[in-house]
């Protein structure tokens, strides 16, 4: 019987892997906004494409957010505060993402449309680059101080290491959203998102190479713990799905290469949380104040309350959820009421 | 301090989006209930106007509404280590057991309804307002808990979580709750009688009109009633729980047996002798009465406490009073509007009517006011009696880096607030449209020809 702390780490990472498949493809259609779709009519069909759920997606993350407060208060306030400026940025971006959706179409003229759409694209990008650099900089580890503070300010988290997997996480989170449009529109935003995935891949696949790599120079602690065979079930799971989703892809199959690109961020996320476990945020330099799941995890009482909570609420929201997103399954048709 | 700015900036401007879809979720629910109930179309054109106008304020609720969530670790770190045991709790069950529901069912009801059945579409509305409701809850639970921290206990400079039920329904939750709520739904119905009356001046989308007038005076009417009685608990809350408060907001500074109650007055002084600053309308010994149940019971005047621990009276005085004197207001209008109605006879008064459109935005200030009642009076603590406001700000962030953000955030919920203002006018100009979606209506809405012919010419958009 594993602790509690261990069972929230792992439910904190289930949280993140939801959030990146859900906003994910949501956050990559959107960045994809301006390239597949061309026309008016296009872009509402990509906006249409995202509109029933993406509020929804979001709402993974204020979870995520609120289950790393709730459980690893430490963590929450440390890097939350140490990340203070790329997070206003973050937020600012998710703002104008949220409303560039809601207030596009509710005026005619081209010039505002143009407008929104550049936000939405530019505001679609932004996150998934920030999100990606935060988890670099989280894997690779920050210098703190005494008190637990983090002092490296905006330029010390922009490091090349944290910088790739910003790549990395942007053009997964574009597949991501290319897989999903191609299988939610037809003709040319569907031939050209088609298109956007099969380059995206490539880009994905190398990137993680370099990643990997890269933190056996920069990241070695991320590697301790596979010493142990079994967390190889993780990258080579990852490996073989990535492998797959091309073949799917091509072969018309965009349901299925929908489900892979999603398993291949599963992977990714679960190979990056098995070097990271048992901690939370390694410390460099001063390892022994790193924050770990012991040191950083709250009382068993309010763990144990918090996955009550959890284990009643989640299984109804992925039902309904689920229920939704099958109401809303097949191609966009724009005489339907939205955007 | 900057800290401080930001917050009041960020959580005022976010508030006044959930109120009103607390309060417009609430009167959508009724509409839906009335259209899939008797299959009329005024209700199905209604309830989708409605939506509409909840649907835009959502995304401004939601995009704010992260932030708010974020910045409990961006500025307040050090807070958030010495709560995050009980604090991060309700924030994590308010996502997950309320705004999952809200967001997915909203997709549904929006996006859905060419795909759904008309009970679904009902019901989607149910939740997308039980959803609101229940968000609102937590969000309440976890700001009482700051008013009126319970159920919890101290260990190496934490605070530690020893009764998670204690902590959930501490004091204070209850009675804010309800006073919350109440106040978001009178929020939503002032917004809905406002928007009727002006079509109604307008002469415009006439059965509509009628219709949200019918429901929204109702609705209004009873929560601005309801707000005195609730707001009536929450103060005798206040004074049992939190007496340095209480005698802030009554701008009592010595400790009186047979208090006053100051109906209107300016700010206090400390002058000895002279409780209140004339012009003053004062009713004796009624808040003694009022508070504890008797005209001679003793309240504790702020003197009652060292000066460190008093809350910025004036502020806080001021902004309890006004709320109060807005909210007599509103019951007011809304009795006067009632009685019209009834009557059938509001059509026919226009001053009554450009009243009911001026009044639109007043439960919203009175909201605003009582949030600062209750936030300004909790100073200088940010956990009641347990922990500083000046003690839970962030180390980390530096001077510079705060007001490059509180600067940012401005210049960004200024035109987000304008564009949705904008947005807001334009559709409540272009008004409900003709019926498009697939539920069944058993009859056409019993409308005159010249009403139709009206609904024809508005402009109708993509």
């Amino acid at each position: 019987m594993p602790d509690l702390a261990s069972i929230w780490f792992l439910l904190v990472g289930v949280l993140l892997v939801g959030y990146a498949v859900l906003d994910g493809f949501d956050l990559g259609a959107g960045t994809l906004h301006l390239f597949v779709a061309h026309d008016d009519e296009e872009r509402r069909t990509v906006m249409r494409a995202i509109g029933p759920v993406w509020d929804g997606n979001e709402v993974w993350l204020l979870t995520a957010g609120g289950a790393l407060f709730a459980a690893f208060p430490a963590v929450y306030a440390t890097v939350f505060s140490g990340f203070y400026l790329a997070l206003i940025l973050l937020l600012v971006a998710l703002i104008f993402r949220a409303v560039s959706l809601e207030f596009r179409s509710k005026l005619e003229t081209t010039g505002w449309r143009r407008a929104w759409d550049v936000a939405f694209s530019v505001a679609s990008f932004l996150p998934t680059l920030l999100f990606g650099v935060a988890i670099g900089n989280v894997l690779r580890g920050v210098p703190l101080d005494a008190a637990g503070d983090y002092r490296g300010g905006l330029v010390g988290l922009l490091n090349p290491f944290a910088l790739t997997v910003g790549l990395l996480a942007s053009s997964m989170f574009v597949m991501q959203g290319a897989t999903w449009l191609s299988l939610k529109t037809e003709g040319r935003v569907h031939a050209r998102s088609r298109r956007a995935a099969l380059l995206a891949w490539p880009a994905f696949v190398v990137l993680w190479l370099v990643v990997t790599l890269y933190s056996r120079a920069d990241a070695g602690h991320l590697w301790t713990n596979y010493d142990n065979p079994v967390a190889w079930v993780a990258p080579v799971a990852f490996v073989v799905v990535a492998a797959a989703f091309p073949v799917a892809l091509r072969a018309g199959r965009d349901g299925l290469a929908f489900g892979l690109s999603s398993l291949s961020i599963a992977a990714l996320i679960g190979t990056m949380g098995i070097g990271l476990y048992p901690n939370l945020l390694p410390v460099t330099g001063e390892a022994s104040r790193s924050l770990t799941i012991h040191n950083a995890a709250s009382s068993d009482l309010s763990l144990t309350v918090m996955l009550i909570i959890a284990l009643i609420g989640m299984p109804l929201v992925i039902g309904y959820t689920a229920f939704i997103y099958w109401r809303f399954r097949g191609k966009v048709d724009l005489r339907e009421h939205g955007y | 301090m900057l800290a401080r700015a930001q917050f009041a900036l960020t959580v005022m401007f976010h508030f006044i989006f959930p109120a009103i879809t607390i309060g417009l979720g609430l009167l959508i629910a009724v509409l839906e209930t009335l259209r899939w109930r008797t299959g009329r179309e005024v209700y199905d054109r209604a309830a989708t106007f409605w939506t509409k106008l909840f649907a835009l304020t959502f995304a401004v609720g939601v995009a704010t509404g992260v932030v708010m969530e974020f910045q409990f670790g961006t500025n307040w770190a050090a807070y958030s280590r010495f709560v995050g045991d009980i604090f991060g709790s309700p924030l994590a069950a308010e996502a997950i057991l309320a705004f999952f529901l809200e967001s997915a069912f909203l997709g549904l009801l929006l996006f859905g309804r060419d795909r759904i059945s008309s009970r679904l579409r009902w019901f989607a509305a149910a939740m997308v307002a039980l959803g609101s409701t229940l968000s609102g809850f937590w969000i309440v639970v976890a700001d009482s808990w700051m008013q009126t921290p319970a159920g919890f206990t101290i260990i190496d400079g934490k605070a530690r979580l020893t009764d998670f039920w204690a902590a959930v329904f501490n004091p204070s939750t209850m009675p804010r709750f309800i006073h919350t709520i109440v106040s978001s739904w009178s929020v939503g119905a002032f917004i809905m009688v406002g928007v009727a009356a002006w079509f109604l001046l307008r002469r415009r989308h006439l059965d509509v009109a009628r219709t949200s007038m019918t429901i929204g005076v109702t609705v209004a009417l009873v929560t601005a009633v309801l707000m005195f009685l609730t707001g009536d608990m929450s103060a005798r809350e206040v004074a049992h729980e939190q007496s340095a408060k209480f005698a802030a907001m009554q701008g009592l500074y010595e400790t009186t047996s047979g208090a006053d109650m100051v109906i209107f007055s300016l700010p206090p002084t400390q002058n000895p002798g002279q409780a209140y600053q004339a012009p003053a309308i004062v009713i004796t010994r009624l808040l003694s009465f009022l508070t504890f149940g008797s005209f001679d019971s003793v309240i504790k005047g702020l003197q009652a406490f060292p000066p460190a621990d008093w809350p910025p009276v004036a502020i806080t005085f001021l902004a309890y009073h006004n709320m109060v004197v807005i909210g007599t207001i509103m019951v007011l209008v809304m009795l006067a509007l009632a009685w019209y109605t009834r009557r059938g006879s509001l059509a026919r008064h226009p001053n009554w009517l450009r009243l009911a459109v001026l009044v639109t935005p007043l439960p919203l200030v009175a909201q605003q006011l009582g949030w600062m009642t209750a936030e300004i009076g909790r100073q200088p603590w940010v956990v009641y009696d347990v922990m500083r406001t000046s003690q839970g700000v962030s180390t980390a962030v530096s001077g510079p880096d705060v007001l490059v953000s509180l600067v940012l955030l401005a210049a960004v919920y200024a035109v987000l607030g304008s564009l949705w203002l904008f947005l807001l006018r334009r559709e409540i100009l272009h008004g409900p449209e003709p019926v498009t979606s697939a539920v069944p209506v058993v009859e056409p809405a019993a409308e005159t020809e010249a009403e139709r012919a009206e609904r024809g010419l508005t402009p109708r958009g993509a």
